[in-house]
């Protein structure tokens, strides 16, 4: 038996230590949020958080993360997620299919760098989209940033 | 199995004021759905009411419009409704949006037209229809008010939901009168509003589909959960057209989760409890294959094939004006030059995937992404050997269409296949290698196109040869005198003034599967065309943007935005050093699209795209935001492609298998876009694939712009000339 914790709940499961995090989560658990397209780290589609930090959930054995916290982009709360109310406003969304990836992927950028530059979103946004939602990702991203900081300042005061 | 139920379909005359006074255009009503269902049972006030086959109200006011076409990005599940509710005069904040039943729509006599999504068709196809079922909608719900008001339907009007008894002021919802409208016969005639009537076209309304999909709900093919499912991964020979020779079941028939091994005619497939273990198993399958004879075809081969298409003289002629061969014996200069364009697979973010059920009653159920559900019920009926009526598509959302998922339904066939196989519900999924491996590629071709110009520098002549694959015969659809208009979309480019012209095509078959991808053979043909013209301006000391104004004095809308980008993008003002720009126009899938492309060229010969200029023309506006993004969607698809798109051939097989050999654009790389819609509003276009074409032309005119040397051929990778 495996142990994983997604989302703030606590799982056993009965698989192969060696399968993918991305397969635990959509076949096992039936997660079908975070999603497959290359299966080799390249399009972020999987893109979850363990422990926060964005990960590629395609690469990683499930065995590596079972003392973890994982979330994936069932865990978020969309109407408070500062990245996915940008997401709306910005109407970044077309097929739909990446934006779990980059919504997960942007929301850790945002954690490590709460302002992040464009060369940051350059270099840490290295996810695909083939509908070319990119120029609204940054926008979002500028938006959801400024949105926290905004926030931050009022509760400073 | 029984004969469907007959529908009575009523038809009636609908007068479209934007059409003109007078003109009657005969309109089918789309039959309700009591008039299906036996016995007929009056309509109740506490339930949803259907008021036609596209619209259904319900109690709390709530709008239900269905949806014939496929969301894959493009945003027709917002745009579609609109064009119903603008003439339902509803309150848009309480429409949702459905996908309406293939099924339905075969027991239904047709009622949903149409179901395919390609062709940038949703809305210049249905825009009539749609606009009238939402009007004899609002007739009918007006009626029924007028009715238990015993009032002339004259003094009401509706809006926002509300029907207003203008002389006494009294309001009924359309909830509350939903169930009598649906009892009454349809009105003989129905005005369509003028444009300036319009309150929700026009529009930048938000997206129905945003809020699900950023939290990561909505069902995509491969999320497809059915109770006791098996998932299936799949390996087709690598080889086109080759089959399955033999396998080795009993190697990885111990493995964990392994249920079955299938075999199909040109593929096997691994069926197991989880799609991973599926997966690796198949990795481990021993498998032989008969190669069909093309094993040894590399891309040399495909090159020397379209290479005798240009050299042939079997050509057929396919749009001929003038006297291109005279023009041509007494012009001062001519200009030749040979371009090539090779294959490219879709890539779509979902790879190929269908679920299937197929049940022991002999009902078929299918859960897929599908571009076109009716062609998903009849390949699913087919393989089945059943009855179409007794298939129920569930279309799911697509993760990205492209053209993949219409017109060929092998995902959809392998699935029932394996299913049948099996016995049990399965989930077939493609690795990202099959999909790139197994697509139905954009044709590669080779084009040579020659320039006749005259003293003053106008272009008398042109003569253009066309050597490729054709996607309508791969299809079955071919002319009878070998020709393939699809095949030329773009080339005889009828817009531009040149008075002695031919272009002649020379079919070429070859093992590798074709088929349409966005903006099918314009996205090659307006490159070879555009780009050209950039030569043929060049040569002749000519600026580019006004050579091609001198060409298009019959040609207004291109014209106007060639004109509009031109100005936005300050075409003529100088720029700063190493900066360059490109320009280009093409008329495709109704619309009018001219783009300006900005590069930085640095001194190690590596560019940076800067920013895209775009204006469109896509007649009638539905919802601006949709344009823009979908302007900007088209015009990443065109850069990729152009920047590095190259599906090669070796040994029969397709070299590239993910994003590492076959990359993409990626967000650091991604120019500014600037949006312009130019909107004649006089005609009704598409918006998927128009601003496709021009991008890569006008990418090839600003890099000629900079380094003198034109681009013969694509990607660009392919030269050297890469990204910074």
């Amino acid at each position: 038996m495996l142990e994983l914790t997604v989302n703030g709940q606590h799982h056993e499961l009965d698989i192969d230590p060696d399968t993918p995090l991305l397969w635990a989560l959509r076949d096992h658990l039936h997660l079908h949020g975070t999603k497959y397209g290359c299966g080799i780290g390249l399009c972020g589609s999987c893109t979850v958080h363990v422990d926060d930090r964005a990960v590629r959930a395609c690469l990683v054995r499930v065995a590596d993360v079972s003392d973890k916290a994982i979330t994936t982009i069932e865990g978020l709360t969309p109407d408070s997620e500062p990245v996915q109310q940008a997401w709306r406003e910005f109407e970044v969304t077309q097929c739909g299919y990446c934006d779990p990836g980059m919504i997960m992927a942007s929301i850790a950028l945002l954690r490590e760098k709460p302002s992040p530059s464009d060369a940051d979103i350059d270099a840490a946004i290295t996810n695909i989209c083939r509908c070319g939602t990119y120029n609204r990702v940054r926008q979002a991203i500028h938006a959801a940033a400024s949105k926290v900081a905004n926030k931050k300042e009022a509760a400073d005061v | 199995m029984s004969d469907p139920v007959r529908l009575t379909r009523r038809a009636f005359l609908v007068r479209s004021t934007a059409a003109g006074a007078g003109l009657l255009l005969g309109f089918h009503l789309p039959a309700r759905r009591k008039f299906a269902a036996a016995p007929m049972t009056a309509p109740r006030d506490d339930q949803p009411v259907e008021v036609n086959a596209w619209i259904e109200i319900h109690p709390d006011n709530s709008v239900l419009i269905r949806v014939a076409r496929s969301e894959m990005g493009q945003g027709i599940f917002t745009a579609l409704p609109m064009l119903v509710a603008e003439e339902l005069d509803c309150d848009w904040s309480k429409v949702r949006a459905e996908y309406a039943s293939a099924n339905e729509n075969r027991r239904r006599d047709n009622v949903y037209q149409s179901m395919g999504t390609g062709g940038s068709r949703s809305i210049r196809d249905s825009n009539d229809y749609l606009r009238m079922a939402g009007a004899v909608g609002r007739e009918l719900l007006v009626s029924a008010a007028a009715s238990c008001w015993n009032v002339l339907a004259e003094e009401c009007r509706a809006a926002n939901s509300i029907i207003t008894h203008t002389p006494t002021g009294r309001t009924l919802s359309y909830g509350a009168v939903a169930a009598a409208a649906a009892t009454l016969a349809p009105p003989e005639l129905v005005f369509l509003k003028e444009p300036e009537d319009w309150h929700l076209l026009g529009t930048p309304v938000k997206r129905l589909d945003v809020r699900d999909k950023i939290a990561g709900k909505p069902v995509f093919g491969t999320d497809v959960d059915i109770p006791g499912m098996l998932h299936a991964a799949i390996r087709a020979c690598p080889v086109f057209g080759g089959t399955l020779q033999q396998y080795d079941a009993a190697a990885i028939a111990k493995r964990s989760g392994v249920v079955q091994v299938v075999a199909l005619d040109n593929a096997v497939a691994v069926v197991a409890e989880s799609w991973w273990q599926a997966h690796q198993a198949l990795q481990a399958l021993p498998v032989t294959w008969d190669e069909a004879g093309h094993g040894t075809v590399n891309d040399a081969d495909i090159r020397a094939s379209l290479e005798a298409g240009l050299a042939t003289d079997k050509a057929v002629i396919m749009a001929e004006r003038g006297k291109p061969d005279v023009a041509f014996k007494t012009s001062g200069k001519q200009i030749e030059a040979t371009y090539y364009a090779p294959y490219l697979a879709h890539a779509t973010m979902e790879p190929m995937t269908c679920t299937a059920a197929v049940h022991k009653d002999g009902r078929v159920e299918v859960w897929v992404p599908t571009q076109n559900a009716s062609a998903s019920l009849d390949a699913a009926a087919r393989t089945a050997g059943v009855d179409p009526l007794r298939v129920e598509v569930h279309n799911t959302q697509l993760g990205g269409g492209f053209g993949r998922r219409g017109a060929n339904q092998d995902f959809t066939e392998q699935a029932v296949r394996i299913a049948q196989a099996v016995g049990r519900p399965v989930k077939l999924m493609w690795s990202r290698e099959e999909d790139m491996q197994h697509d139905f590629y954009r044709p590669a071709s080779m084009v040579r196109l020659a320039a006749a110009v005259n003293s003053a520098g106008q272009l008398t002549a042109m003569r253009v040869r066309v050597a490729a694959p054709s996607i309508l015969t791969s299809l079955g659809r071919m002319y009878a005198d070998g020709t393939d208009p699809v095949a030329l979309q773009g080339i005889p480019h009828k817009f531009y003034t040149v008075p002695n012209f031919r272009a002649d095509y020379a079919l070429r078959t070859l093992h590798v599967p074709v088929g349409f991808w966005r903006s099918v053979n314009h996205s090659q043909n307006a490159y070879y065309r555009e780009h050209f013209l950039d030569q043929v301006a060049r040569e002749t000391g000519q600026d580019p943007y006004e050579f091609r104004l001198g060409m298009l004095k019959e040609a207004p809308k291109q014209r106007a935005v060639l004109q509009a980008v031109a100005e936005r993008a300050g075409w003529g003002e100088a720029l700063p050093e190493h900066t360059h720009r490109g320009i280009a126009v093409e008329t495709c899938y109704g619309s009018h699209c001219a783009q300006v492309v900005e590069v930085k060229v640095n001194a190690d010969g590596t560019f940076r795209l800067l920013r895209v200029v775009c204006a469109i023309d896509p007649g009638h506006v539905v919802n601006p935001d949709t344009i823009a993004a979908q302007v900007e969607s088209a015009i990443t698809y065109g850069l990729t492609a152009a920047l590095f798109g190259d599906i090669t051939l070796h040994n029969g097989r397709v070299q590239q298998g993910n994003f590492d050999d076959y990359p993409m654009l990626t967000l650091a790389q991604m120019p500014v876009v600037e949006t312009h819609i130019v909107a004649s509003g006089d005609f009704w276009g598409g918006i998927g694939e128009p601003p496709l074409p021009p991008v890569a032309p006008a990418l090839c005119n600003a890099l000629y712009a900079a380094t003198g040397k034109p681009v013969h051929s694509l990607p660009l990778s392919a030269h050297g000339l890469h990204l910074a």
